[in-house]
């Protein structure tokens, strides 16, 4: 379950920068998740409630931008789509392929006040 | 509320241990206990309009684009971690597979068998006992063991607290033995070198792909138990094959660590690689 570990940094993260902006709490925040990132959405709900309770995102409405994997072949640069790590070039049939999208786990924005 | 294993206080954190005795060495100090909650800011707007019948709203709204990586932190302090081991020609690997795999058959092995050659260290990785640092500690290898509680990984404060407390000599191998799961450990870099996934042939060969991201993040890939192969269904060039679709560079070894089958290669390779730190990895 390290999606708890994630919901921690999310929260460290949210925590600094309302400080730092001298403000109060967050009413909103936007994550940005990639599909091959290895976040189990449906854990990160789990977690949530939990992890958020008596911090700045206890009451935050939550965005979530999920990022499609994309992976470029190594061996004849075709971009595709990727639903696996293991999935091969729909072109050439390569394994050699680099993750050009899908990796993505970021705070994006707060909203505070 | 610790976020290692989601307890409410410190006490069920995680811990190192020296080996045997089982003192506690050093409490895993979670930075991130500590929230301060004394946001001072007042909004007192000098302003109310009372005579708005409907719900104004006088806060002021305002989108901080913050654009961080949420395992900032870990890798903040991975990359410290490998700053202390380059500079002291360290070469670090993080021992990660199911349990069960043999992990630590493996380093006792390795250990027992190289110890004259190379300067070992050792951190275990567990969620409780001391075993597997007792075990370490038999072979008059220095060892701390990290307890992660309810933790299904480590993190790379854990290991630096760890590190601190080892006092590695310089040009020395410091094997890091995981946690035994073969999906939460890949997410959080320790600042190692190279990750090595040692799998068994007891576990099926379609192993890497029913659990690709540990696969796709490691370099090396030790196949253990192959003196088992022949009982078992398991085709090892399955395996291989089905390793080499999610990560094409990783590096092979096939071993059977209680039988002492195929460590020669290994312990080649991490001989020729020691060697190397920092300038290769």
């Amino acid at each position: 379950m390290h999606e708890l570990s994630v919901a921690m940094g999310i929260v460290k993260i949210a925590e600094d920068e309302t400080k730092k902006a001298k403000a109060k709490k967050v009413t909103l925040i936007e994550l940005e998740i990639g599909k091959l990132a290895g976040v189990e959405f449906e854990s990160l709900d789990f977690v949530w409630p939990a992890a958020v309770k008596n911090t700045v995102l206890e009451s935050a409405e939550r965005k979530i931008d999920v990022k499609e994997g994309l992976g470029q072949c190594a061996d004849c640069d075709t971009v595709f789509e990727i639903e696996h790590f293991y999935d091969s070039c729909p072109n050439c049939g390569s394994s050699f392929k680099g993750i050009i999208q899908g990796k993505e786990l970021r705070v994006k924005a707060l909203e505070v006040v | 509320m610790c976020g290692t294993c989601g307890c409410g206080s410190e006490e069920n954190g995680a811990k190192i241990l020296a080996p045997a005795i089982g003192k506690e060495t050093h409490g895993h100090d979670h930075g991130h206990h500590h929230h301060d909650h004394e946001h001072s800011h007042d909004h007192h707007h000098g302003h109310h309009h009372h005579h708005h019948d409907h719900d104004h709203d006088h806060h002021h709204k305002t989108v901080l684009e913050v654009e961080r990586d949420i395992l900032q932190q870990n890798e903040i302090m991975a990359a410290r971690n490998r700053g202390y081991f380059d500079a002291k020609g360290i070469f670090a690997l993080n021992l990660v597979s199911s349990p069960g795999s043999g992990k630590t058959s493996l380093l006792e092995r390795t250990l027992k068998d190289m110890k004259d050659k190379i300067s070992f260290y050792v951190i275990e990785g567990d969620q409780q006992t001391l075993n597997d640092a007792n075990r370490i500690a038999a072979l008059d290898v220095p060892v701390l063991q990290i307890n992660t509680g309810k933790g299904c990984h480590l993190e790379s404060d854990m290991v630096h607290d760890a590190v601190k407390q080892l006092n590695i000599a310089n040009d020395s191998v410091l094997m890091i033995e995981n946690v035994g799961n073969l999906v939460c450990p890949s997410m959080f870099n320790l600042g190692e070198h190279k990750r090595v996934v040692i799998v068994s042939t007891t576990e099926g060969d379609d192993k890497p792909i029913k659990y690709p991201d540990m696969f796709h993040t490691s370099d090396i890939c030790i196949i253990n138990k192959i003196d088992l192969a022949p009982y078992l269904d398991t085709n090892i060039e399955e395996l291989k094959k089905n390793a080499r679709q999610v990560n094409p560079s990783l590096v092979f070894f096939e071993v059977s660590a209680t039988k002492g089958t195929g460590m020669e290669q290994w312990y080649e390779w991490l001989e020729t690689n020691a060697k190397l730190v920092p300038e290769d990895h």
